[in-house]
C-alpha cells in the first residue's frame, strides 16, 4: 500500500480533494438514491402487515343473525312490563384474528320492557370510557362503577347531569319476532356526544 | 440545519463519526469484489426489518403457530411479501456466506493480522445458521416439524450430556408448545442480539486492518465513500431483486399443519443443509456420530486453524483447495441428494409423499376458507377431523384387510388380495347398478370366495349366494329401464348429497319394481323377481309388505348414515346377514370420533369446494 500522499493528508482531505467532483456528485446522489431504494422494500413490506388492523374486514361467518343483521337475545316471557331492565349476553360467532369461535358472548345488552310498546335495549358499556355499567335497583338507575356516570333505566339518559358521561348509554335496534326479543348489536366510539358506530 | 449540526457534533461528535464511517481509504479504488460483506450486513438488516414486523403477528405455541403463519400468509395485506422476503433473504444470506468466506480466503484476507477477524467471522456464520435452523421450525408446518425433529434427534448422539441437551433444547420430552416459545426466543432474542455483537466486532476489527487489497495499484485509491458504497448499494440491489423475484413467483411455502402421528416422509432440511442430510447416510448404526458431528467438527476446526496453517510455505494454496474440495463435496453430496429424490429408485415414494404434503396443505386452506375457519383446537384438527383427508387412512387401516377402494387399499397402495367388495363409489348410481346386475362379480361378493371368516373358508356363500343366484336368473330379463328405476329408488333411501338430485319419478318407478318385480304388472316371473321378496324396507314408518320373513338384509334407509352405522356395528344381527355373515363387527374397533370420519368417507360427505364456490 504505497502511495503517494501528503503527509498531512487525511482521509477526508483526500475526498475534498476530489479530481471529479462533478461525477462525485452522481455517484453520491446514485448511492443515496439506490440505498433507499433498498430500505422501502422490507419497510414497505412490514408497515402494510403492521396496519392491516386498519382494513375493513368482511364478516366471515353469520353466526345466528338474521339478514338484517339482528341476534336473537332472549325470551319476551323472560321480561315483565314495567319491571327492572335485565341483563342478558349477546351471543355471535367471534372472530380473533385466525380464530373463529362459533356462538360466544362477543357482549352484553340490558332489555327494559315499556308498560306499552316495544322492549328497549342498551349496550352495557359506558359511553364514557367503555366500562361495563351496572344497574343499581336501590337507586333505580344504572350506575358506572369507574366515574360514576348514572343513566334512567326507561330510557337510558344520563340521571345525574354531573356525569362524565358525554351521552346516555347507547340505545339498540330491537324487534321482537315469534315470543323472542331480536338486538342489532353494535358497538360506538367512547367520548362523543353523539353515536359513532366502530368499525 | 448547520447550525444544529454544530450543536449536535459539539456535544456528540457526530461528524468525526461519519466521516470515519464513510471515509474509509480503499487503495486501488472501489471494486465489486469488496461488496459481499456489505450485501451481508444489508440481508441482516432486512430480516431484523421484516422479522421484527412478522414477530408483530407471530404467536409461538403448538396451538398458533401454524394458524399465526398462516394468517400472516393468506389473510394480512401483503403478508405473502413479508414472509417471503423473511424467508428467501435467510437463504440468500447463507449464499452470501459461502461467497464472502471464499472471498475472504482467496484474498488471503484471513491471514495475520486479521486471524481474529476470521475467527470472528466464523463465529457469525455459526449464528446465521443456527437463525436458518430455528427459523426452518417456526412455522410449525409438518416440513419445518420433521426436519427440526432430526436435527435435534442428531443432538443426542453428543457424548455424555447429549440426551439432556436435546431435551432442554425441545423443552420436555416431546414437541410442544415450550419447542416453540425456546425456538423463537432463539430465533428473535438470543441468536439477533448475539450476532449485533459479533458483527460489531466483526467490522471494528476490520477497520483496524483496513480492506485486504490484492492488488492496490488496479486503479487509483478511492473513498468507501461514495465509490465503494454505490458499488455495494448497487449489489445490495441485486440481491433485493433476486429475492423479489423468489417471493413473487415462488413464494413462501406454508406446509399442512405439524401433525406428530401424521409421518412425513418428504421431510427434508432446508436445501443448504441437504448436503449434511446425505451426508448421513453413510454412517450406519452407531457410526452416526461421526457423520453428524466428528467429522463436520473436525472439517469445521480446519477452517478455524487456517491463518495458522497459512504460516507453512504451501498453506495458502492448501487452505484454498481445502476450500475448494470442501464446496465441491457438499456440491457433490447435495446433488446426490436431489438425484436421489428425483430419479432414485425410491424418488415415487418420495414424490408421492411431497403430493400428498401438497394436497394436504391446500386441503386445509380450504377447509378454512370455505368451511368453519380455525377453532381452538387449530389447524392440525380439521385434517384430522376432515373425512376426506382421515378417511383413506382409517379405510386402510380397518377395511382393507379384505375389502379394495377402486382397486387400491383407499390410500392409493396397493391391494392385492381383496376378499370382499371394493367400496369405491359405494352408493352411487354405478356401483349400484353394478351390484344389482352382478353381485357376484369381481367389484362385488367375487372375491369372498377367496376369504374366511373366524377361521372358516367362507366359499361361495355370497359369491353364488341367493343374491347371485337371483341376478344370473333375473336381472337379464330386466330392461334397462327397470334396472335404473330401481338403483334410482335405493338411491333415493340413502340421503346422499354428493350424487346430484335424484330423479323422483324414477325412483317412484324403481318402488314399483321393488316391490312388484316390473313395471309392466303382467310381465312373466314378475312376483318371484321383486327385491321385497328378500329384503325388507320401511318407509317413513310404515312397511314394504309383510314384515319378518325377508332372508336379505334390510333395505331401510339404505346407504344412509344410519344404516351404514347399524350395518357395520351389527354384520350378523338377523335384519343384516344374520347366520351367513362374514364381516367383524366394527365395535369398539376404533373411536366414535374415527368411526364417524370413516362412515362420512364412505358416503362421501366432506367439503367440497366446487360445490361451495
Amino acid at each position: 500500500m504505497e502511495h503517494d500522499k501528503k503527509p498531512d493528508s487525511g482521509p477526508v482531505q483526500d475526498f475534498l480533494n476530489a479530481e471529479e467532483p462533478r461525477r462525485d456528485f452522481f455517484t453520491q446522489a446514485a448511492a443515496v438514491v439506490t440505498g433507499a431504494a433498498l430500505g422501502v422494500v422490507p419497510l414497505f413490506a412490514g408497515l402494510a402487515v403492521f396496519t392491516d388492523p386498519l382494513r375493513k374486514r368482511e364478516r366471515k361467518s353469520e353466526g345466528g343473525a338474521d339478514a338484517e343483521g339482528f341476534l336473537k337475545v332472549a325470551p319476551l316471557d323472560g321480561l315483565l312490563k314495567g319491571g327492572e331492565p335485565r341483563r342478558y349476553e349477546v351471543i355471535d360467532d367471534r372472530t380473533d384474528a385466525w380464530n373463529l369461535f362459533p356462538r360466544e358472548a362477543v357482549g352484553a345488552v340490558y332489555l327494559v320492557r315499556p308498560v306499552d310498546g316495544l322492549v328497549k335495549a342498551f349496550n352495557v358499556k359506558c359511553p364514557h370510557a367503555g366500562c361495563s355499567v351496572d344497574f343499581k335497583a336501590e337507586n333505580a338507575c344504572f350506575q358506572c362503577p369507574c366515574h360514576d356516570s348514572s343513566f334512567k333505566p326507561n330510557d337510558g339518559l344520563i340521571a345525574n347531569p354531573n356525569s362524565p358521561s358525554p351521552r346516555g348509554l347507547d340505545e339498540l335496534e330491537v324487534k321482537e319476532v315469534d315470543g323472542m326479543v331480536w338486538v342489532k348489536y353494535e358497538e360506538f366510539q367512547p367520548g362523543t356526544s353523539h353515536k359513532v358506530p366502530e368499525a | 440545519m448547520n447550525a444544529f449540526l454544530n450543536w449536535l457534533d459539539n456535544r456528540t461528535g457526530i461528524r468525526a463519526t461519519v466521516h470515519e464511517a464513510l471515509f474509509e481509504r480503499i487503495p486501488g479504488g472501489a471494486r465489486w469484489r469488496y461488496v459481499w460483506g456489505s450485501t451481508l450486513v444489508f440481508a441482516f438488516s432486512v430480516q431484523v426489518i421484516t422479522g421484527l414486523f412478522l414477530w408483530m403477528a407471530y404467536s409461538p405455541s403448538s396451538l398458533t403457530a401454524w394458524e399465526s403463519v398462516y394468517f400472516i400468509t393468506y389473510d394480512m395485506q401483503f403478508g405473502w411479501l413479508l414472509r417471503g422476503l423473511h424467508h428467501f433473504m435467510a437463504q440468500a444470506m447463507v449464499v452470501l456466506l459461502a461467497i464472502h468466506l471464499m472471498q475472504v480466503i482467496i484474498d488471503g484476507a484471513y491471514k495475520a493480522p486479521r486471524e481474529v477477524n476470521f475467527w470472528l467471522g466464523l463465529i457469525l456464520m455459526q449464528i446465521v445458521l443456527g437463525l436458518s435452523l430455528t427459523g426452518y421450525l417456526l412455522p410449525w408446518d409438518q416440513k419445518g416439524f420433521w426436519a427440526t425433529n432430526v436435527a435435534t434427534k442428531l443432538m443426542t448422539l453428543v457424548p455424555v450430556v447429549g440426551t439432556k441437551l436435546q431435551r432442554l433444547v425441545v423443552g420436555g420430552p416431546t414437541y410442544g408448545h415450550h419447542t416453540l416459545t425456546r425456538f423463537f426466543a432463539m430465533h428473535a432474542g438470543v441468536l439477533p442480539g448475539l450476532l449485533i455483537a459479533f458483527l460489531a466486532l466483526h467490522i471494528a476489527v476490520f477497520r483496524r486492518h483496513g480492506i485486504k487489497v490484492a492488488d492496490p495499484l488496479h486503479k487509483k485509491d478511492a473513498m468507501f465513500w461514495p465509490d465503494q458504497v454505490l458499488k455495494d448499494a448497487v449489489a445490495c440491489l441485486g440481491v433485493l431483486l433476486v429475492v423479489l423475484l423468489l417471493t413473487i413467483f415462488v413464494g413462501a411455502e406454508l406446509g399442512a399443519p405439524a401433525d406428530p402421528s401424521q409421518a412425513y416422509a418428504a421431510a427434508r432440511p432446508e436445501w443448504y443443509f441437504l448436503f449434511l442430510f446425505q451426508f448421513l447416510k453413510y454412517f450406519p448404526g452407531e457410526t452416526e456420530i461421526w457423520g453428524a458431528l466428528i467429522i463436520p467438527g473436525v472439517m469445521f476446526g480446519v477452517l478455524a486453524l487456517m491463518p495458522f496453517l497459512a504460516k507453512w510455505k504451501l498453506g495458502h494454496r492448501f487452505n484454498i483447495a481445502y476450500m475448494v474440495i470442501v464446496l465441491c463435496g457438499i456440491g457433490y453430496l447435495t446433488a446426490q441428494a436431489w438425484h436421489e429424490d428425483n430419479r432414485g429408485p425410491k424418488s415415487a415414494d418420495y414424490h408421492r409423499a411431497v403430493a400428498d404434503a401438497q394436497t394436504r396443505a391446500e386441503r386445509v386452506r380450504e377447509l378454512i376458507e370455505y368451511g368453519e375457519g380455525i377453532s381452538e383446537k387449530g389447524g392440525r384438527a380439521l385434517l384430522r377431523s376432515d373425512p376426506k383427508t382421515a378417511g383413506p387412512d382409517l379405510f386402510k387401516r380397518n377395511c382393507a384387510v379384505c375389502h379394495s377402494f377402486d382397486g387400491h387399499d383407499g390410500t392409493g397402495g396397493p391391494q392385492e388380495k381383496a376378499t370382499a367388495s371394493d367400496l369405491g363409489g359405494f352408493g352411487s348410481r354405478d356401483w349400484l347398478k353394478g351390484f344389482v346386475v352382478e353381485p357376484g362379480g369381481t367389484k362385488y361378493f367375487g372375491p369372498t370366495a377367496n376369504g374366511s371368516f373366524n377361521g372358516k373358508p367362507i366359499g361361495d356363500t355370497f359369491s353364488n349366494g341367493a343374491m347371485a343366484r337371483w341376478a344370473k336368473e333375473h336381472a337379464g330379463k330386466m330392461s334397462s329401464g327397470e334396472i335404473a328405476a330401481v338403483v334410482e329408488f335405493l338411491l333415493s333411501q340413502g340421503d346422499r348429497t354428493d350424487l346430484g338430485p335424484v330423479d323422483v319419478d324414477l325412483a317412484a318407478k324403481g318402488r314399483e319394481v321393488f316391490e312388484l318385480g316390473s313395471l309392466d304388472a303382467n310381465a312373466e316371473g314378475a312376483e318371484s323377481r321383486a327385491c321385497l321378496q328378500c329384503h325388507e324396507m320401511v318407509i317413513d314408518g310404515a312397511p314394504l309388505g309383510t314384515q319378518g320373513l325377508a332372508p336379505g338384509p334390510d333395505l331401510s334407509r339404505y346407504g344412509s348414515e344410519a344404516w351404514l352405522r347399524d350395518f357395520l356395528l351389527n354384520p350378523d344381527a338377523p335384519h343384516n346377514y344374520g347366520d351367513r355373515n362374514a364381516m367383524p363387527s366394527y365395535k369398539d374397533r376404533m373411536t366414535e370420533a374415527e368411526f364417524n370420519i370413516l362412515l362420512k368417507w364412505l358416503r362421501r360427505q366432506w367439503l367440497e369446494v366446487k360445490a361451495k364456490k
